[in-house]
């Protein structure tokens, strides 16, 4: 077990090091200048800046120097708003996104939970039919066309909720829904496909034949079973949230990682873009980490079989 | 349905054996697989629909251009911010009135053929617009889909066919890759080049083949464990009909289901990239820029949003369900 | 018949299927009686296991129907329960084990839990009394170590041991009748041996009676008091063990007998196969269903479904050899019949 997860971590370390490479030869590989107006600046300026951002320096060398920095949490400096480290624009971005996502997942996890577990009960009914059609519209749709139509419907046409901004806690939950219809949709169908599994598993007539309570049938043999292999999904719906973010706040005008990181490319705020660039991966990565640890803990078979 | 003998005559008393054949009868003939496949798709009324409906979006975005005398790029700003306007569909919005219920075509005297779907703030024709967009995000999702069905497909299959330490190092990679969220690559990628089809091509495939090449590594490595295949070699088959009896036809099911997931993939990502503004450039449209335009001007003009996005959503659900339906067609473990 | 603790009377279900109704039990009639084992014997296919799951009302809901016929326990008709009334019957008078050990436990569980859950539901003991009685018939069905066993996951144990905690399950609240359904298939021929003597073992003691569900023939020598003979849907004899193995009547319980080995066997003496294979019950439109395979079919048989002959008080055949109006046909060699 405990070999595992340090297997896992130790993955988990090189992958990161291989994206802080990638990004960090990338970003060096970019068109343009990441001053502002660099016509505008002398070329003693220029160099004057390139000193103080350390561009003046063989790459091998800023390579490592970024590396040491990394490492003492150090991500540089923005290139377009003054004095500002990458890391403080990161962290007073992050509260926005961070509710956002998380309400989205808590959304998304209830009603799609609800969503999977009706249509597997009442497979092949208008009940399990309908949740189906949900679940494919939320796949479909991308969310930004979803979160501008309803912008445009719930905000503009009706005024029920705040069309943009951030100015209190009604401003979050238009975006939190528009990225949780793809949570809902994941989710619903995950759990719609692993009860109807379970559900013909020996294991369940076995329970049933005790004469335990159909009621108890579903949720401790099977609800249980199909809800471990939900973890597994978690990863993949955490980039989608990170991706959806990077448009949803656009739209939303929400002042989070990801309209940070959309305007940055529009700027060529090379750091910062670099610096959410890392800040996404490692989230990422972390959450998978986490997923596979979880996963071993809560399934008892994996255990001993999982390969070395 | 049981009888005594009282009402049985006696004649019956004599043996009669039945056929040969008869004894190992069964009632359904055995049919080949693709063709239960098609007919198990066909009974999928999703599936047939989703199929009709991309066939149709297909052909609009081929025709579409041609059937009105507008051009995607020419600019008429006479013509600007036009609503939609269908003779004969009045009654159901198509009647050329703005947000204020005003018929722009009156108040500007307007006579010209009418914007079907209305225009845009440049005076071009929506229509027209929509589906050379239809064309442009189609194009580039099946080369993306093409592209990543090839590099996957060799991947994979060396990195299943030779296994040991080449498939290790190979199966390596793409665990690291599979680590780094797609769309931050894309994104990178993106960057680095000028923006462009080929680019936002690449860029998806750059990360999208790894999907395919894990499904075809483990299709073959599933069926070359399994013993039909030893039988096969046992029989004396050789390395070619192996290869064309058992595993092309065991493969192609999930790589034409992973394909059939793919185009909407990466439909999505060009229309996301075009959103955010480092897709395709203009003057050229894509789904992406045009809901984009349309989500601008959204507030006053809703018909430049709704359009595209309908369209885009369309093609999206299509995709998805023939993919459900393929997938419950070819997996084999739904066979009875 | 009083001392019939069930019987199936005219039993006929369907399923519902993407080709229509298909028929797998049609007509079936058998009883048991209170501390004898009945065996089920048939190929697979033949509806054995659909007869078995119907009496517990575990087929799926859905796409199954139970057309006709009553299923008595002791003088209630099960097939007229709900679903929510049958619950009481589970468990606690008519248990089951199934035939795959290694399926048959939820794997994310605890053994211990597992077995308490029928006791805390039946028997409303508190954990700790559910515990110990867990701990008891986990000893009981000889698994060593009981104690800490409890704590075990289903993949920590082997095949012969999960069969013999399912067994366990099965026992947990004193049933009147154990169902097994093929409970040795799955397992290695060394367990099974050790796997039956328990279920006898138990038999002898708490004087429960067994439905034994089997294609195998040496497992119904070895345990069964009665026999019934099943062909796709239909029971063609029932008799005792003894009127089965030593006078059987029907030409595919001779085929069953035949193609089995027997250990005094001479080694030149062939095992006879039944020719083909069991017959698709969408074909079975009247007549008798073996008819197609029945090296002694007459016109009869291909229209006209033969009815239940008594032989016996014990033993009944559904054949038309046994009418008065067939030719007479001798036993085929190679079966031993009685005093031989």
């Amino acid at each position: 077990m405990s070999k595992y997860i340090l297997q896992r971590f130790i993955y988990m370390m090189i992958t990161l090091f291989i994206i802080v490479t990638i990004t960090f030869f990338v970003m060096r590989l970019l068109p343009g200048t990441p001053f502002s107006n660099p016509e505008k600046l002398s070329e003693a300026q220029l160099e004057i800046m390139n000193a103080k951002y350390g561009l003046d320096k063989p790459l091998a060398v800023q390579y490592f120097t970024y590396l040491g920095n990394l490492v003492q949490g150090d991500l540089g400096l923005s290139f377009q708003s003054q004095g500002r480290t990458v890391i403080n624009v990161i962290a007073s971005r992050i509260g926005p996104s961070a509710l956002i996502g998380g309400q989205a997942m808590i959304i998304g996890f209830i009603i799609g939970l609800v969503l999977g577990v009706i249509s597997a009960l009442k497979h092949n009914t208008i009940y399990d039919y309908g949740s189906v059609f949900i679940a494919v519209l939320g796949m479909s749709i991308p969310s930004f066309v979803f979160a501008a139509l309803i912008q445009y419907f719930i905000g503009v046409k009706l005024g029920w909720l705040p069309v943009a901004l951030w100015e209190g806690y009604s401003y979050s939950i238009m975006p939190s829904i528009a990225l949780s219809v793809l949570v809902i949709a994941t989710v619903a169908r995950f759990i719609r496909s692993e009860m109807l599994e379970v559900l013909g598993q020996d294991y369940v007539l076995t329970a049933r034949a005790k004469g335990i309570s159909e009621e108890v049938v579903i949720i401790r043999h099977v609800l249980r079973n199909a809800l471990i292999p939900v973890v597994t999904v978690v990863g993949p719906l955490s980039v989608s949230i990170m991706t959806g973010t990077l448009v949803i706040e656009k739209i939303f005008a929400v002042p989070g990682l990801g309209e940070q990181f959309t305007l940055s490319i529009l700027v060529n705020d090379y750091s910062v873009i670099m610096g959410i660039t890392l800040f996404f991966s490692a989230l990422f990565i972390f959450v998978i980490f986490l997923v596979d640890v979880l996963y071993v803990i809560l399934d008892p078979r994996i255990k001993l079989k999982r390969e070395g | 349905m049981r009888k005594h003998d009282s009402e049985l005559d006696e004649s019956l008393f004599v043996h009669a054996p039945l056929e040969e054949n008869k004894a190992e009868e069964i009632a359904d003939h055995p049919t080949g697989f693709w063709i239960e496949s098609l007919q198990r798709l066909k009974k999928n009324r999703g599936a047939v629909i989703g199929f009709i409906v991309i066939l149709i979006i297909s052909l609009l975005a081929i025709f579409g251009p041609i059937m009105n005398k507008y051009d995607y790029n020419t600019q008429d700003l006479t013509r600007s911010n036009l609503p939609p306007l269908v003779e004969g569909l009045e009654r159901v919005g198509f009647d050329g009135t703005d947000s204020h219920g005003k018929n722009i075509y009156e108040d500007r005297s307007i006579s010209n053929e009418p914007a079907w779907i209305g225009t845009d703030e440049f005076g071009r024709d929506l229509w027209t617009r929509v589906w050379r967009g239809t064309q442009i995000s189609m194009l580039i999702a099946l080369v993306a889909a093409f592209l990543d069905l090839l590099i996957g497909v060799i991947y994979g299959s060396v990195s299943a066919f030779y296994g040991g330490k080449i498939d290790n190092v190979m199966q390596r990679i793409i665990e690291i890759l599979v680590g780094i969220p797609n769309l931050i690559l894309i994104i990178l990628f993106i960057l680095i080049f000028e923006p462009g089809i080929i680019t936002i091509i690449l860029a998806m495939v750059i990360t999208g083949w790894v999907n395919m090449a894990r499904i075809v590594r483990g299709q073959i490595l599933q069926l070359k464990s399994q013993e039909f295949i030893l039988a096969s070699r046992v029989l004396g088959a050789s390395n070619r009909q192996l290869i064309w009896k058992h595993l092309i036809p065991n493969t192609m099911g999930p790589i034409i289901v992973t394909l059939m997931f793919t185009i909407p993939t990466a439909i999505f990502f060009e229309a996301f990239l075009s959103f955010i503004g480092i897709g395709i450039q203009p003057p050229l449209a894509s789904l992406g820029t045009l809901i984009e335009d349309g989500y601008q001007d959204m507030r006053f003009f809703s018909y430049k949003l709704i359009f595209p996005a309908v369209i885009i959503s369309a093609i999206m659900i299509s995709f998805n369900v023939l993919g459900d339906g393929l997938r419950d067609a070819l997996d084999p473990k739904m066979r009875k | 018949m009083s001392d019939n603790i069930l019987s199936v009377k005219d039993l006929e279900v369907s399923f519902q299927t993407h080709k229509g109704s298909l028929k797998a039990v049609r007509g079936v009639s058998f009883s048991l009686k209170k501390g004898e084992t009945l065996a089920i014997i048939g190929e697979s296919g033949s509806g054995k296991s659909v007869t078995a799951k119907s009496i517990m009302k575990l087929l799926p809901k859905k796409t199954t129907m139970i057309n006709q016929g009553s299923i008595m326990y002791k003088d209630k008709d099960l097939l007229a329960y709900t679903y929510k009334e049958i619950e009481k019957i589970r468990g606690r008078e008519i248990s089951m084990v199934f035939q795959d050990p290694m399926t048959a436990l939820n794997p994310t569980m605890k053994i211990g839990k597992q077995v308490m859950e029928g006791l805390r539901k039946h028997q409303q003991l508190s954990k700790k009394e559910a515990r110990r009685r867990a701990m008891e018939l986990l000893e009981l069905v000889g698994i060593p170590n009981a104690e800490k066993r409890l704590d075990g996951f289903p993949h920590e144990f082997s095949g012969g041991m999960r069969q013999r905690v399912v067994i366990a399950i099965a026992l947990a609240c004193n049933p009147e009748i154990l169902i097994a359904d093929e409970p040795t298939t799955a397992l290695d021929v060394t367990i099974q041996a050790q796997i039956l003597e328990l279920m006898k073992d138990i038999q002898k003691e708490s004087g429960t009676s067994i439905i034994l569900i089997t294609h195998d023939l040496g497992v119904v020598a070895n345990m069964a008091d009665r026999v019934a003979v099943m062909y796709a849907g239909e029971v063609m004899e029932t008799g005792t063990a003894h009127e089965i193995f030593y006078n059987p009547k029907h030409p595919y319980t001779w085929g069953l007998l035949q193609s089995m080995p027997k250990i005094h066997q001479a080694e030149d003496q062939r095992l006879i196969p039944i020719a083909g294979s069991p017959p698709d019950v969408n074909l079975i439109h009247d007549g008798c269903p073996f008819a197609a395979r029945c090296p002694y079919v007459m016109k009869v048989c291909h229209h006209h479904n033969p009815a239940q002959t008594k032989e016996s008080e014990t033993h009944s055949v559904a054949c038309w050899l046994q009418d008065k109006k067939a030719p007479k046909v001798k036993q085929p060699a190679g079966i031993k019949s009685d005093g031989s």
